[in-house]
């Protein structure tokens, strides 16, 4: 009996620890000292270091995506609605969450395995004794500089995206880019790209706090880092869809639709 | 060891007490230290001795026991006062704990930066490259702590705890992993420090030359207390089967 709920046991208690630690976050997060440095530091190696593969990525989307739709928008006679559904589709669905899953991949896992070693060869602990908060310079600045940067990293992807389907569009017909950005920005509106905007903070968010709460209670030497950035993986693919749905059901609540 | 108990000690240590669940590692340990001497805590692996140091750091919260340093109890430190007296402790971790993602130099900078707010470039120059200059291994600045051998790595690290000049050194297990003649210069480079700033220091160790060579006082640890404790003759010519299998 008590193996049955020994997974539901881990799970709610993997859930607590989560919770107790983005709780901590916020209450050591908005206090001084800053570590603005740090946090400059962070969102160049988050931000920049992810911005090729992330361009790249969404340029490929783009392109993908537009190719795949015409076959089935040219059957059903809407061949010209294929730039304004496409770009509507990429901005407030595929690009944030391909995006995230990608940030998910790269820096979820990065902050886990690099935390996660610096636990297991004492460095936090050195950190402590130098007279530094590990908390607020390790993981307070991390999740910080995600939360931004997954954002900007989103609507870069977006622009890549929409050029990629231009191409995309291209290759079936002939459409100078002048009405192909008319018509995307025709269908375009605001309440198509602020959720996008706005769930890609909870994406950032939600992202660091795991990779951090993963690498930040690694144990079992170098093996535990190797667990810690998989699960880092494994667990943020699974918020960023949670995300997702709870977005998607707030914005058709709040009429985004 | 009447000279030693004559003077004010710089740490004590009283009825400490540490377990991780069932494990009691620290049950009632006692153990002063007095300005300028070598202490070597000796023990199996898994005794509970760098539980012990790092309890004394506030890394690990101790579950009963008073430590005090330089007449302040550790235990009742805020944060502020507690970073203050971390600032006089310097802490060799077993593994260096150099942090990758920074060179020898901000590795030596970022102490100082958190202890010294108002501290310039110039000082901090001089400060890093008179620590290096300690540990034999100036013109190191640039280097990255993945391109370091071992014994680098632990020079480094003691230099890193030399550049606040602490006046009480912990070294956890300082010579594991080197090879003998690394070991023994890491040995050298210990009773340097110690005669060079006057440091009290706790060196948590199993390996014999270390204990033989930097020494004062020799303190057994045993089932998580002080089991004895005198100099490494006294202790090497003991009888007891406990003391001697350290020696054998």
């Amino acid at each position: 009996m008590t193996k049955t709920f020994e997974p539901l046991k881990s799970f709610f208690s993997e859930v607590g620890g989560i919770s107790i630690f983005a709780g901590r976050f916020f209450r050591e997060g908005f206090l001084p000292p800053y570590e603005f440095n740090e946090l400059l530091r962070q969102s160049f190696e988050i931000g920049y270091r992810t911005l090729t593969l992330v361009g790249v990525t969404g340029f490929i989307m783009g392109l993908v995506i537009t190719i795949q739709s015409h076959p089935s928008m040219e059957a059903f006679g809407t061949e010209s609605w294929l730039p304004s559904v496409v770009s509507v589709s990429l901005v407030r669905e595929i690009v944030p969450v391909i995006t995230a899953l990608i940030c998910a991949g790269k820096i979820g896992s990065g902050i886990g395995a690099e935390l996660g070693s610096m636990n297991v060869t004492e460095q936090i602990d050195a950190m402590e004794v130098s007279g530094t908060n590990p908390f607020k310079y390790l993981i307070v600045t991390r999740v910080i500089a995600t939360t931004l940067m997954l954002p900007i990293l989103v609507i870069l992807a977006d622009t890549i995206s929409l050029y990629g389907a231009f191409i995309g569009v291209n290759m079936k017909q002939v459409i100078s880019f002048n009405l192909y950005t008319n018509q995307i920005f025709e269908k375009l509106s605001f309440s198509d790209v602020l959720p996008s905007i706005i769930k890609s903070f909870f994406f950032g968010f939600g992202i660091a706090v795991i990779g951090c709460y993963k690498g930040y209670y690694t144990r079992n030497g170098t093996e535990g880092v190797g667990r810690a950035a998989n699960s880092s993986v494994v667990v943020s693919t699974f918020v960023v869809f949670i995300i997702d749905l709870l977005a998607a059901q707030i914005a058709d609540i709040l009429h985004f639709t | 060891m009447n000279t030693t108990e004559t003077r004010e000690p710089v740490v004590i240590i009283q009825n400490l007490k540490k377990s991780f669940g069932d494990n009691h590692v620290l049950n009632d340990f006692n153990l002063n230290v007095y300005k300028g001497e070598n202490v070597v805590v000796l023990g199996r692996s898994g005794t509970g001795k760098s539980v012990l140091i790092k309890c004394l750091v506030r890394l690990l919260d101790a579950d009963e026991g008073e430590m005090k340093v330089f007449g302040m109890s550790i235990t009742d430190l805020k944060h502020k006062e507690l970073d203050d007296i971390r600032a006089k402790i310097g802490f060799l971790f077993q593994s260096s704990a150099l942090y990758d993602s920074m060179t020898v130099r901000e590795n030596l900078e970022f102490p100082l930066r958190r202890h010294k707010h108002k501290i310039s470039k110039q000082e901090v120059d001089a400060l890093i490259k008179t620590a290096l200059e300690n540990v034999a291994l100036a013109g190191t600045e640039a280097m990255m702590p993945a391109e370091l051998s071992g014994g680098m790595k632990k020079r480094i690290g003691i230099a890193r705890m030399l550049i606040l000049n602490p006046e009480v050194m912990l070294y956890d297990e300082p010579t594991t992993g080197l090879d003998p003649i690394t070991g023994r210069e890491i040995n050298h480079l210990m009773l340097e420090v110690q005669r060079k700033f006057n440091t009290s220091s706790i060196i948590i160790s199993h390996d014999m030359n270390c204990v033989r060579r930097t020494a004062n006082r020799v303190v057994v640890l045993i089932n998580g207390k002080c089991y004895a404790e005198g100099t490494y003759d006294e202790l090497k010519n003991s009888n007891d089967k406990n003391i001697k299998q350290f020696f054998d």
